[in-house]
């Protein structure tokens, strides 16, 4: 099974920690994804830039209407996601409890986990109504 | 033995189906918990996949699989150590107390599974709690197979989950048969878990969908494995009870879904091995002189199994078990299962006396099945008014849909 991990930070706390703080929470996090990698759980991921480089595309008045930054307005913004390949929902949350990111400066980070959606059965109907 | 690299993850997945229990016991017995023996366990499995293609399958894979997680779990505590120094201490105890593990891996791993099944069905864990980690952890269901055979969402159940093992580390829940004088009362525990979930998937027959794992199976194959590991005459009881049950499955329901009583069912769908098994389980647990509830259920589930028409019931004897069953475990609604037992070898006004009675202490009130019961023989024996009053009662009473529809039947019969 497929887990979507949605990882949450708080800058105002990352804006806190010094220089070799920063450094060392990195490589503690990039060992523990090669770890992750080197069992076959790491099925892909990426780091995001800040949130405020985001754009927000939404359907409105018959337009798309494109603005700055994240829908909302909250501390805590997505900083990374990742997909984990795990046996069940208690596996995916054994592998990421372990993950230093969940560390950073005592509750500045949490990780929500999703499990993928099968939508190979949807995919199928929409085939057969011949619009796939 | 050199085998055909593409024939490795067939073997690799048929050695898991067989020894993946057994291994994970073993681990969580040389590592003292349950994560990092899974953890443990997923690793060494992995390098199964990797090295048997090459050097072969090893002669003993369950003694090779134990040997090979352990070695990585310390791998896994060194590299993870560096976040956590206490590990350190961790590694240290584990090396001492595994010095030498392939030699003693056969002898203890009976055992194993054993401590595993105990330490998930611990007391101190809810009956909830006890019932997922059996199933997740001894069974080896995922944990959304669990979810949805308790139809709650995968989130609550793997929350579940987490708080049994958080409990068992926190609260140093051991991993080990316990000693004699408490094993009754821990069996007492286990079977009451392996019951649940045999009910669950007997009873629940609504709300059943394709993905919906067989509960009754998984409950029937934990007491197979109980029973081959603990010579407890209730334990044989209990697995000759569910099997008895499960016998008269195909016979349980029609075709629109409608529960079919015992009287009214075809006998000629019941599964004649499954009685067959239940019928000596139940014979050796009833003579072990130490026969408990299950086993008095049992034979009485026997004596029904064995009459070949409903009129060769043996009445007298199962009204004499549920006495037997009354004094280990009174309980209102044993006796009326007794009362209508009666009913049957004394005849109706017999029964009617002991419904009344215990109606009369006001036991069993608000228990549709009791006015049900009172309403069938009211009707014996004439008393239509007081036999529409009581199925009345019960249908005010009853919750599910079929048998609601049950009673309305009964209702509309007696108005003919």
């Amino acid at each position: 099974m497929k887990y979507i991990c949605l990882g949450y930070m708080n800058e105002e706390i990352w804006k806190t920690l010094s220089e070799s703080e920063r450094n060392n929470f990195m490589d503690d996090c990039f060992a523990y994804d090669d770890e992750l990698r080197k069992n076959g759980h790491f099925a892909g991921g990426e780091a995001l830039q800040d949130a405020r480089n985001a754009i927000t595309l939404r359907w409105s008045n018959h337009h798309v209407s494109v603005t700055d930054g994240p829908f909302a307005e909250t501390k805590e913004q997505i900083g990374g996601i990742m997909i984990l390949e795990a046996t069940d929902l208690n596996h995916a949350i054994r592998l990421l409890s372990k993950h230093p990111s969940l560390r950073l400066g005592q509750g500045g980070s949490s990780w929500e986990i999703r499990p993928a959606a099968d939508l190979t059965a949807l995919m199928e109907d929409s085939k057969h109504r011949g619009k796939g | 033995m050199q085998n055909s690299l593409k024939d490795i993850p067939q073997i690799v997945g048929d050695v898991y189906r067989k020894e993946s229990r057994p291994v994970f016991a073993a681990l969580i017995r040389l590592l003292g918990d349950l994560d990092l023996a899974e953890d443990a366990m997923h690793d060494a499995f992995k390098v199964a996949l990797e090295q048997w293609g090459e050097k072969g399958v090893p002669s003993n894979p369950r003694a090779w699989l134990v040997s090979t997680g352990r070695f990585k779990a310390i791998d896994r505590i060194r590299r993870e150590s560096k976040f956590d120094p206490l590990q350190i201490q961790h590694i240290e105890q584990i090396e001492a107390k595994t010095a030498d593990p392939s030699g003693q891996v056969d002898k203890k791993i009976e055992d194993d599974v054993l401590r595993l099944i105990f330490t998930c069905c611990h007391p101190a864990l809810s009956l909830d709690a006890r019932t997922a980690l059996t199933l997740r952890e001894v069974c080896d269901l995922t944990t959304e197979a669990v979810a949805s055979a308790f139809l709650v969402t995968p989130s609550t159940m793997a929350q579940r989950i987490v708080r049994a093992k958080t409990k068992i580390r926190e609260e140093k829940i051991p991993f080990e048969v316990p000693p004699e004088h408490e094993l009754p009362d821990r069996i007492a525990a286990v079977l009451q878990v392996v019951y649940l979930v045999f009910n669950e998937g007997y009873y629940a027959s609504s709300g059943e969908s394709a993905t919906r794992i067989d509960l009754s199976s998984e409950a029937i194959r934990l007491g197979y494995l109980l029973h081959a590991l603990l010579p407890d005459p209730e334990v044989a009881g209990l697995l000759s009870l569910m099997l008895l049950h499960e016998s008269r499955r195909p016979a349980r329901t029609s075709s629109s879904g409608d529960l079919i009583l015992l009287d009214d069912q075809d006998r000629s769908l019941w599964d004649r091995n499954m009685i067959a098994e239940g019928l000596s389980l139940v014979e050796q647990a009833f003579f072990s002189k130490r026969a408990g509830a299950y086993t008095f259920q049992a034979a009485i589930a026997a004596l029904h199994a064995e009459a070949k028409h409903p009129d060769a019931t043996d009445w007298k004897q199962i009204a004499g078990l549920y006495s037997l069953l009354l004094r280990i475990h009174p309980s209102p609604v044993i006796e009326l299962n007794r009362a209508v037992a009666i009913a049957m070898h004394k005849g109706p006004e017999a029964g009617l006396q002991q419904i009344d009675a215990i109606l009369g202490r006001g036991e069993l009130n608000n228990y549709h099945l009791a006015h049900a019961a009172r309403a069938e023989l009211c009707r014996k024996i004439g008393r239509i008014d007081d036999a529409r009053a009581s199925w009345q009662r019960a249908l005010s009473l009853a919750q599910q849909a079929p048998e609601r529809r049950f009673i309305k039947r009964k209702l509309s019969e007696l108005n003919a």
